[in-house]
Parts: structure tokens; C-alpha cells; sequence
């Protein structure tokens, strides 16, 4: 299990974008580096995030090496009901993380 | 060591600090790449707001945030936002997966940038819709270059 952290609003309107950030703690490791062996540090990297809001899709992020480590992401979503915002993730050595965040209507 | 010998050493030296420099990626074609993630169509220039910082000090983490203008409504939204970066290794930086249900299409994030150069943007409208916008952002210390670790 990872670490992450989440930061939503604890209420939100009905119908009305609001902001989800999520920081995932990972060294999102390229394959490009070596270590003080000389040998190349292999390739680990968060490879795809996603976001449900009360159990519906509202976003996904398909991330390479690219991304800086310790990835943070930003996004915005629409609540037709009250419910939870769960975050998932899965790194190239198939380590998962989690983070949740409930939320009521306004 | 004789003195000529001795003296011969410094043109030595400087053989591979040029190939050193061989290391910096070059910018690569992402013509291919966009086409691909296009399905074949000619993105549309324009419509995407892209922050990203002129000078980046730090290639290794670079902040970033993507708007797109869109009503982001069930019959018009912005389904993928793709971040390309023409010098990186892998010049495909991410892909985001948006639907109607994100209310607005904005996106931030941290990037690696492997030098100065071209930071393409490219969006997937639903409606089979592109549009693509580009920013160059000089990069003062690249990412992926710090492997003699």
C-alpha cells in the first residue's frame, strides 16, 4: 500500500465543478538512471490513476515516465449525489494505493 | 609521463565531454505520435489554455496546468487530454481521461522536461474533435541527465 493524499471540498453543490488534488508519494523511476553500482535502476512508475465519484468514473490518468516524482494531480468533477471520492492507483511492480474522501451535498 | 605525453592529455579529456553532450536528447518528430493519437485527423490549433512557465529552472519537476474551453455537456466534452514533450525519452508525458461527469476540462499537473523545447498539447473532443496548442518553455537544468549518480 501506498501513500497518498487527497484535498476535496467537504461540501459540494449539486451540479457544480469542483476541485480534487492528489498527491501520490512514488519516485516515479524513468529506467533511465543508475544506481552507485552502475547498475540501471529499473523502470517503476505510477501507471494509471483513477478517480469515482460514488462509484461513477469522473476521471483516469494514464501516466509514463514523464511525470515528476511524486505525482500530483489536479482535476475537477460534477456530484449528482452524496457519496465518497475514491482514489486508485497501480505502479509498474503492481504496488496499489488508495485514498478516499467522503462528501456531502450543500 | 613525459611532458608531451602529459600535454597530450587535456585533448583526451575533452573527447568524452563532447559525447556528453550527445546525451542531450535531440527533439524528436512528434509529428507520428500526434497523428496516432489523433486518429489520422489534422488537430485544430487554438481552443486550449496551457500554463506553463517560460523559464523553467528545474526540468525535473515543472507545474502545469491545461484548460480546454468546452461546455464539457453529455453531447459536447473533452474526452483525452495528451501532454507531448518532443525532447523527453518517451515523448508522451500522459494522458488524461475526462467525461461529462468532470464538469470542466482542467487539468494540473508536474511534468519532467528533458531541455528547452516544445510542450504540445493535444485534446480529444468528443464528436471525434481535436484540437492541439503548443508552448516552449526553456528549461535551465533538464531532468534524466543526472545518471553519473
Amino acid at each position: 500500500m501506498m501513500i497518498g493524499r487527497i484535498q476535496a471540498p467537504p461540501t459540494v453543490r449539486k451540479g457544480e465543478p469542483f476541485e480534487i488534488k492528489v498527491l501520490v508519494q512514488h519516485p516515479m523511476e524513468t529506467g533511465f538512471r543508475r544506481g552507485m553500482n552502475g547498475q540501471s535502476i529499473p523502470m517503476n512508475v505510477v501507471n494509471k490513476l483513477t478517480c469515482t465519484l460514488a462509484g461513477r468514473e469522473v476521471f483516469s490518468a494514464d501516466l509514463g515516465s514523464g511525470v515528476a516524482a511524486n505525482p500530483y494531480l489536479a482535476f475537477f468533477a460534477v456530484a449528482t449525489q452524496a457519496g465518497e471520492i475514491v482514489v486508485e492507483w497501480s505502479d509498474d511492480r503492481g504496488e496499489t494505493g488508495r485514498l478516499t474522501a467522503a462528501f456531502t451535498l450543500a | 609521463m613525459k611532458r608531451r605525453h602529459f600535454l597530450a592529455l587535456p585533448a583526451l579529456a575533452a573527447v568524452p565531454a563532447r559525447a556528453q553532450t550527445g546525451r542531450f536528447q535531440p527533439a524528436q518528430d512528434v509529428g507520428p505520435l500526434v497523428r496516432k493519437l489523433a486518429d489520422g485527423m489534422a488537430p485544430a490549433e487554438g481552443g486550449i489554455e496551457v500554463e506553463l512557465p517560460q523559464i523553467a529552472e528545474n526540468g525535473n519537476s515543472v507545474p502545469m496546468r491545461i484548460r480546454v474551453d468546452s461546455p464539457m455537456s453529455a453531447a459536447d466534452h473533452v474526452l483525452a487530454i495528451h501532454i507531448i514533450a518532443e525532447r523527453n525519452p518517451r515523448p508522451l508525458v500522459a494522458t488524461f481521461h475526462l467525461s461529462a461527469a468532470s464538469g470542466k476540462a482542467e487539468v494540473s499537473t508536474r511534468v519532467r522536461l528533458a531541455g528547452t523545447q516544445k510542450v504540445r498539447v493535444l485534446a480529444e473532443l468528443s464528436g471525434k474533435r481535436f484540437r492541439i496548442a503548443q508552448r516552449d518553455v526553456l528549461v535551465t537544468s533538464a531532468a534524466c541527465l543526472d545518471e553519473s549518480l
